[in-house]
């Protein structure tokens, strides 16, 4: 983690752009590969996320001083399971055709890690305002990497953007794109930019967040 | 007989959990590096997986009738606490399991692949031992993905790519020709 931000607007922004979940932190990939054919799916799928993420926030920053350290975690976990039921209710009823196309996603929004870290990291230590900013910066990064991510194998893949046609009838659509495979090869790509124009930067003086963070997740037991 | 066959060979290959369905990256991405863990995790995923279709097939017939709105949550709370349990108990009885799998059972819990598991196999009505062949499926499959995974990156850690390309980026590729690979599999059954 950075160092801790002090004003509101940094608390607010780092989680769009300096610790965007998807790109920088690698949270919540499931979601964002398994649902991100098209853009209207993806924003769909960001919303409903940022919805959970925002309203578990301010309970847990509330509750913070009765939920005794021990049975935090799963105190979180409910917190969020409740949300999360609200969401696909409310997307059941609302919208139906993305309910059904986004299917057990919405529901596994409970498990999307980037939601109990913020949890865990940000909400049980924090003001209710700041624990607010926080979730929204976060919840608007996720948004941003999944309508990306949708924006490039929609584009591709069926030639349009958010269902309107952009690249005219010649254009052979890549249907890899919309293959499972293709969330990988976007985000590896994305990556993969972020990579070089990282290296570019004055030979990048300090070492990338992610690499650091994905490789040290659990080493074997000997 | 052929239709458990058919959900077990289809969990495995044809909708491989992490390829396919993208259910379980993060294990995926973060516990392949070396082949021997990438292992012993798919051995525990295994394990979980089995516990899990039990109870949901369990929370299904008994209890969910009467409250289905309550799914989510009593799923996830029982899953968690099963893990829990079984942790102890494997603790206890034998410490070698215990060590193989250690640090593993926990950090499972929180895999979409088990609640993942437990809501497909509601969604798709199916029963006890339907859901035991499919969680064997999708247990075997992530194990497959783990491991072809793993031995990948062994292998391209000696390579020379592009310093821009050290890290994920290279993985998440590497994953997408994998995923590619697993498309093959659609044609093997004719219905």
């Amino acid at each position: 983690m950075s160092p801790t931000p002090t004003t509101g607007v940094q608390v607010l922004s780092r989680g769009v752009w300096r610790e965007n979940p998807v790109f920088v932190q690698l949270l919540g990939l499931c979601p964002a590969l398994a649902v991100t054919n098209t853009v209207a799916n993806s924003l769909a799928m960001g919303l409903a996320t940022f919805f959970v993420l925002l309203g578990s926030s301010v309970l847990v920053s509330v509750a913070k001083d009765w939920i005794p350290k021990q049975v935090r975690i799963s105190a979180y976990i409910l917190v969020i399971a409740t949300f999360v039921t609200i969401a696909d209710l409310v997307l059941a009823a609302v919208v139906p055709d993305i309910h059904k196309a986004l299917g057990a996603f919405i529901a596994l929004i409970v498990v999307n890690c980037m939601i109990l870290g913020r949890q865990e990291a940000f909400a049980s230590k924090n003001p209710v305002g700041r624990a607010v900013l926080d979730a929204v910066g976060t919840g608007a990064g996720f948004i941003v990497a999944l309508v990306a991510i949708g924006g490039f194998r929609e584009v591709l893949g069926y030639g349009s953007f958010l269902g309107v046609p952009l690249l005219g009838p010649a254009f052979e659509p890549w249907v890899v794109m919309i293959l499972p495979a293709g969330g990988f090869f976007t985000l590896g790509f994305i990556l993969l930019g972020f990579g070089w124009w990282e290296a570019r930067r004055a030979n990048s003086v300090r070492p990338r967040r992610w690499m650091n963070e994905a490789t040290v997740t659990v080493e074997a037991p000997r | 007989m052929t239709d458990l066959l058919w959900i077990l060979v289809s969990a495995m290959l044809v909708n491989n959990f992490t390829l396919v369905l993208f259910l379980g990256l993060c294990p995926f991405l973060g516990v392949s590096a070396r082949v021997s863990t990438a292992l012993r995790m798919g051995l525990a995923n295994i394990f979980v997986l089995t516990i899990t279709s039990v109870t949901a097939s369990f929370l299904n017939a008994f209890i969910l009738p009467f409250a289905p709105y309550l799914r989510l949550i009593s799923f996830i709370v029982v899953i968690a606490s099963l893990v829990q349990i079984t942790e102890m108990a494997i603790k206890k009885l034998s410490p070698t399991l215990f060590r193989e799998l250690g640090i593993f059972l926990p950090l499972i819990t929180t895999n979409c692949a088990i609640l993942g598991l437990a809501i497909f196999q509601t969604n798709r009505g199916y029963g006890f031992v339907e859901g035991l062949f499919f969680a064997l499926g999708a247990g075997l499959g992530l194990t497959l993905a783990l491991v072809l995974m793993a031995s990948i990156r062994e292998t391209t850690e000696l390579a020379d790519v592009p310093s821009m390309a050290r890290g994920m980026g290279l993985v998440l590729i590497l994953a997408g020709s994998l995923s590619l690979a697993f498309m093959g599999f659609a044609g093997l059954f004719t219905v």
